[in-house]
């Protein structure tokens, strides 16, 4: 660091960066590696492979990746309606999005829960018009993530939204294209690196959602149960070692799916020119 | 006619940013829409593409009414102040995008495009360049591909606003002859909005000079400088300077050879290569003083002090080849005459233009 800079302090800055890291992340992490050690590899097997486990990390990654794709496709649309048009309200209706981000996910849960519920408000319509049930089935848990998740995609697609040149759209209906063209064409591929982080955002936290998810979710075990209910589950029986060994596995598939995101991220703004 | 504007006005809230504008351009003209910030000369080219619509109004382009087409069927060549190139796309991809938005039946095939975008490349010069994204581009560059990008669609109108703003001088002084030769080469009937009068008089053919949403003159660039219909246009082409008779000027302007008859309520814009300079002795009675000088290349501007005049600042601006300045060997602080050999009359029912006898000393 021979470089003279405006502003001193790397030195200060890196220290306090991986102490930061050591103390809050890497520790615990490893605390949970060394305890799975406790385990030799057949046992550890044994516990994943129990058909219980295997279905609670189905209905875990599944209804947060379908959850996560919902909130990628609302949150856009919504990101979409905030940054182009004035309306009344829109104050409001901003503030209103960060919501689910400062509201205890118990309460979100419960809430939505009731209102889902076959006799809830809308369950009970849902359930006279299509006969489909939404909470207390794997469908609830969706419908809660979708809750949780789509802030998440809100916010990080509407800075994108707002720095976007318009005059690219007028570029491109001058030069003949159609809407549906300008959007495909132009307007998609500018905004789909955010809307990737978005959906990785949201799916990172769908996946480790536990609050709201078990009060909506009914937690039927090959049916509904998701893996964070299951790590309590083991917990409460003292069986610590099972559950950071499910623990550590959820954390390596998260990270595998994350790095795999940041990757198809690192693909997309190469071809487009961002990087 | 290429393009026939009739009665356009648009108004955004209260403010009229456009009334009833009146326009005919011919086919092949390359023409500046001149005038101020917030005169109305971009709206009016937005309104001309069909990314405005106008109040009332209507469009003529080769001879069709477009007035409630869209800019997508306008068929019209479009660039940007900022460029608006597509971030994400290689030049190649910008240049062949409005090859390949088409619909089937009319889209040329991809070697078809390899060839003509190409083609273009060469034509802007930077076939080199042709894999790079817009953001490793050079302004100068990036206003080249956004214009090749115009051309690829073969506009029967080319629309540029404002071409040149957001380029350092140098290149825009470049890019302002490149374009003109472009033009002779292609012959697309061009308009490009400006408020640069030096690159208007340096481009174009045909100068529409806006103020106030009103088009105040038209004309070539020589009508425009030599003969400008109002006060206005004088002041914003080329400097001037503005002698007000009400306000007593009068009296010295006689005496620097400028005849006055039934002079009621007139003003007279002399421009400054206008006025001729005289060296006179210290002791001379002469009002006029040699306050500074400035060295601009070819030319020598006098900033000269008259207390005999009426404006506050009293400063008269003059300019001589810099060769005359030299022989007259003038130096600051020396009493000068002056003669006037031109001036512009306004402010009359019928403006005239007279010419002073250019042998009158004081």
């Amino acid at each position: 660091m021979s470089q003279s800079n405006i502003m001193p302090g790397f030195r200060p800055t890196i220290g306090f960066t991986l102490i930061y890291l050591a103390l809050i992340v890497l520790i615990p992490l490893s605390a949970m590696l060394l305890k799975t050690f406790q385990l030799s590899l057949d046992e550890y097997w044994a516990i994943l492979t129990d058909p219980r486990v295997l279905a609670s990390f189905r209905v875990s990654f599944g209804s947060a990746l379908i959850a996560a794709a919902f909130s990628g496709i609302f949150g856009f649309i919504i990101a979409w309606t905030l940054v182009r048009y004035p309306f009344p309200g829109k104050k409001l209706f901003d503030a209103l999005i960060d919501l689910p981000f400062a509201l205890p996910t118990a309460v979100a849960g419960i809430v939505l829960a009731a209102i889902y519920e076959p006799k809830g408000w809308i369950g009970k319509l849902v359930m006279e018009a299509f006969g489909i049930q939404i909470a207390y089935k794997p469908l609830g848990i969706v419908f809660a993530l979708i809750f949780i998740g789509l802030p998440f995609v809100v916010r990080t697609i509407e800075p994108v939204l707002q720095e976007f040149d318009k005059a690219m759209e007028e570029a491109a209906a001058s030069l003949g294209a159609t809407r549906l063209q300008t959007f495909v064409k132009v307007i998609l591929p500018n905004i789909l690196p955010a809307a990737i982080t978005g959906f990785a955002l949201a799916f990172a936290r769908g996946v480790g959602e536990y609050g709201s998810v078990i009060f909506i979710a009914g937690n039927m075990p090959y049916v509904s149960e998701i893996v964070p209910l299951l790590i309590i589950t083991k917990l409460e029986q003292y069986d610590y070692a099972g559950a950071t060994a499910i623990g550590l596995t959820m954390l390596l598939i998260s990270f595998l799916l994350l790095l795999s995101v940041n990757g198809l991220q690192w693909w997309v703004r190469r071809r487009s020119g961002q990087l | 006619m290429s393009i026939v504007l009739k009665n356009i006005s648009k108004r955004f809230g209260a403010f009229s940013a456009l009334n009833n504008i009146n326009l005919d351009i011919p086919d092949g003209d390359l023409v500046a829409l001149l005038g101020p910030s917030g005169c109305g000369k971009t709206t009016l080219l937005r309104i001309i593409a069909g990314l405005e619509q106008a109040d009332q109004g209507d469009v003529f382009l080769r001879g069709d009414n477009v007035t409630d087409k869209s800019v997508k069927n306008r068929h019209i060549g479009f660039v940007f102040q900022h460029y608006a190139l597509f971030r994400h796309m290689t030049v190649f991809d910008n240049i062949a995008f409005g090859l390949r938005v088409k619909p089937h039946k009319d889209r040329p095939s991809e070697a078809v495009i390899r060839k003509l975008v190409h083609d273009l490349l060469n034509l802007v010069q930077l076939d080199w360049l042709h894999d790079r994204f817009p953001d490793q581009l050079s302004g100068g560059q990036r206003q080249r591909i956004a214009l090749a990008r115009a051309l690829a669609v073969q506009p029967s109108v080319l629309l540029l606003d404002e071409p040149f703003g957001a380029l350092d001088a140098s290149v825009r002084k470049d890019l302002r002859l490149w374009l003109r030769h472009l033009h002779h080469e292609l012959n697309v009937t061009t308009i490009f909005v400006t408020h640069d009068q030096e690159e208007a008089m340096e481009v174009a053919s045909q100068i529409v000079v806006l103020n106030k949403g009103k088009i105040e003159q038209k004309g070539t660039p020589s009508e425009i400088y030599d003969s400008p219909s109002n006060d206005f246009v004088s002041h914003f082409i080329g400097q001037t300077n503005v002698f007000d008779l009400q306000k007593g000027d009068s009296v010295w302007l006689k005496s620097a050879g400028i005849v006055l008859d039934d002079a009621e309520g007139i003003t007279a814009h002399v421009r400054p290569h206008h006025i001729g300079v005289e060296k006179l002795a210290d002791s001379s009675a002469s009002p006029i003083v040699l306050k500074d000088w400035q060295h601009l290349g070819a030319t020598i501007r006098l900033e000269l002090i008259n207390e005999a005049l009426n404006n506050p600042t009293k400063t008269i601006f003059a300019e001589m080849p810099s060769d005359q300045f030299k022989q007259l060997d003038l130096n600051k602080g020396d009493k000068v005459s002056l003669f006037i050999k031109h001036a512009h009359w306004f402010n009359l029912a019928k403006p005239e233009v007279p010419e002073a006898a250019a042998d009158f000393y004081i």
